[in-house]
């Protein structure tokens, strides 16, 4: 029967490559959740109300101190949400215009990231306004670099996101050097026209 | 009080906020005294999650003290040492009542397709998170537990998440005995998961990366076989040839949205955001598991469209399982394993940095850095 093809084209199972007592003996634990039936996730919806710790059948509702946007898949605003960076200015109206779209549409989502990068480029541009400007050095932690060998780690280690790590400066930067170039060139044709 | 917050793709500092206050009656306020930085994390740092605003502060992985507690509060008092599950979950809704605490349908009016999550984007119900001193913790008698004694910090932190979802994704994994599991990603999840297989009974467990330092700790740290996928033309093929062609009964995907192997969809996916997230693990998942097995995803992604293979999983009869992980609900059975002495969770942390470099601590991970595998946030709080 030796002319017989090897697995996956014949019927039998692949021989076990260690037996029960051998795996026992390796590796710590080895089939102590052997029964599936016997695992925390098992059954997936496990009707059991009463162990929650929930002592209410609805929870008390937490106060709406301003409106508050949600998906309008939500037939109420939930009971309890979070309150931190309500929408404000123009990322807001983005945000808030993309809660008009549920959960199911492109539009809601694709909205909601033009939402957090005019949130990001805005807030970085206020920041200037401050005591505390956005310094891209220690925000994006790149002294890292040199506190944790970050040539060593990456220098003959054959890891495949070296092909595009070349990209990550030019997403970080990129869009300030250009709005940089942009600046320069209309305030050159702004003086340019007041000169005339 | 100091807390990390989030200035835009690839910004973070540390800023001055107020300690936050009780906003419902069952809130109870705890002070950190470590937190951790996730791989989900980065999907938020590198600006993949769509509403991360600006001001917001990460951190799904904590523990601490308790503060302060609500009037309805009756299970934790002031001074008792929580751990806190990374899911934000009533109890009594429709999903909590069967136990999808990671559903629940109470805590976020952002999205319904996901349930409420601490410092996660307002898609994960605009919670701040614990990477600084102080955090709010809705439904105080529900989420937390009080760390039992002889529960190492570590240990208890690393719990409420990393390795819950790591044994999760290998329960999702319907693993009987003598099957073969691949896991794909050998971060912490991915380490857990392919330690959790064997406690189900697999027969061989084979873990995938392109970090070499990480293959070595799921060699050590959880006696698996290991291929380095960067050394290897085409990895789904390696993995026909080294399940005789059958394909692994299991396959855990462990990576998700910033996955990497395929520059194409890493760069449309992780760079451009032009998708949810990049499905290069979870395809490879599809295409390696044999037919009628059963792929498990604990890799987040996000919630737009992303290029998954699902004819492959249709022609091939595949179950597809997923979810974010209950945390709270695998924890009797992970604390019994913790102290049998199958499994010391914090053999997988491989720094420890003050809350004031969390900038550094972001980029060290991002970056795979240092050995970098696990980083665990200390405040001076604590």
């Amino acid at each position: 029967m030796s002319d017989l093809p090897d697995l996956p084209y014949i019927a039998d199972k692949p021989a076990p490559r260690e037996s029960v007592d051998a795996l026992r003996a390796r590796i710590p634990g080895w089939g102590v959740d052997l029964d599936p039936a016997d695992r925390p996730a098992v059954p997936r919806e496990q009707h059991a109300p009463e162990g929650t710790g929930a002592h209410w059948d609805f929870p008390d509702r937490q106060p709406e101190l301003s409106p508050r946007e949600r998906s309008i898949e939500h037939s109420m605003l939930t009971p309890v949400f979070g309150t931190v960076a309500p929408l404000r200015g123009v990322s807001g109206a983005v945000r808030r215009y993309a809660y008009r779209y549920s959960e199911a549409r492109a539009a809601h989502w694709l909205l909601l990231i033009a939402g957090d990068r005019i949130d990001s480029v805005g807030s970085h541009v206020k920041s200037f306004a401050t005591l505390r400007p956005d310094n891209p050095l220690t925000e994006t932690g790149l002294l890292a670099e040199f506190r944790y060998q970050g040539l060593r780690s990456r220098i003959g280690r054959r890891r495949v996101d070296g092909y595009h790590a070349w990209l990550d400066p030019i997403i970080v930067a990129g869009p300030w050097v250009v709005a940089g170039i942009v600046t320069v060139k209309l305030a050159g044709k702004l003086l340019s026209a007041a000169r005339r | 009080m100091r807390a990390m917050v989030y200035r835009g793709p690839y910004k973070i500092r540390i800023e001055e906020k107020d300690i936050p206050r009780i906003e419902h009656p069952n809130d109870a306020i705890v002070r950190v005294t470590k937190a951790a930085i996730c791989g989900s994390d980065l999907h938020l740092y590198h600006g993949l999650m769509p509403d991360t605003r600006v001001g917001t502060t990460f951190g799904h992985e904590f523990i601490g003290i308790v503060h302060e507690v609500g009037p309805s509060v009756e299970k934790l008092a002031v001074g008792d040492r929580v751990m806190v599950p990374f899911n934000i979950f009533c109890g009594s809704c429709f999903f909590c009542a069967r136990g999808l605490f990671s559903n629940c349908h109470n805590v976020n009016p952002n999205a319904t397709a996901v349930g409420g999550i601490y410092g996660y984007s307002h898609t994960s119900g605009g919670y701040d998170g614990g990477q600084a001193e102080f955090v709010r913790v809705p439904f105080a008698d529900v989420g937390p537990s009080v760390i039992p004694d002889g529960l190492d910090d570590e240990d208890a932190l690393l719990m409420t998440d990393a390795l819950a979802t790591g044994y999760f994704g290998a329960q999702l994994g319907d693993i009987h005995e003598g099957d073969t599991v691949v896991v794909f990603g050998a971060g912490p999840v991915g380490l857990y998961a392919a330690k959790s297989s064997w406690f189900m009974g697999a027969g061989r467990v084979i873990v995938v990366d392109h970090l070499e330092y990480r293959l070595a700790k799921a060699r050590e740290f959880a006696h698996a076989e290991t291929y380095n996928f960067a050394e290897h033309d085409d990895i789904v093929v390696t993995m026909k040839r080294a399940t005789d062609h059958l394909g692994a009964d299991v396959v855990i995907d462990a990576v998700g949205a910033e996955a990497d192997g395929n520059l194409v969809q890493h760069v449309t996916a992780a760079k451009l955001k032009l998708q949810g997230g990049s499905p290069i693990a979870l395809n490879w998942a599809i295409d390696s598991v044999r037919k009628g097995g059963t792929v498990s995803v604990m890799g987040a992604y996000g919630p737009i469209f992303s290029a998954v293979k699902f004819g492959d999983a249709m022609n091939k009869g595949l179950t597809l399982r997923m979810n974010q992980c209950p945390a709270k609900r695998q924890w009797p059975r992970l604390l019994e394993h913790v102290r049998n002495g199958h499994l010391k969770p914090s053999d997988i942390v491989t720094h420890r940095i003050p809350l004031e470099e969390i900038a550094e601590g972001y980029h060290l991970f991002s970056s795979k850095l240092d050995g970098c595998i696990k980083t665990i946030i200390t405040t001076d709080a604590a």
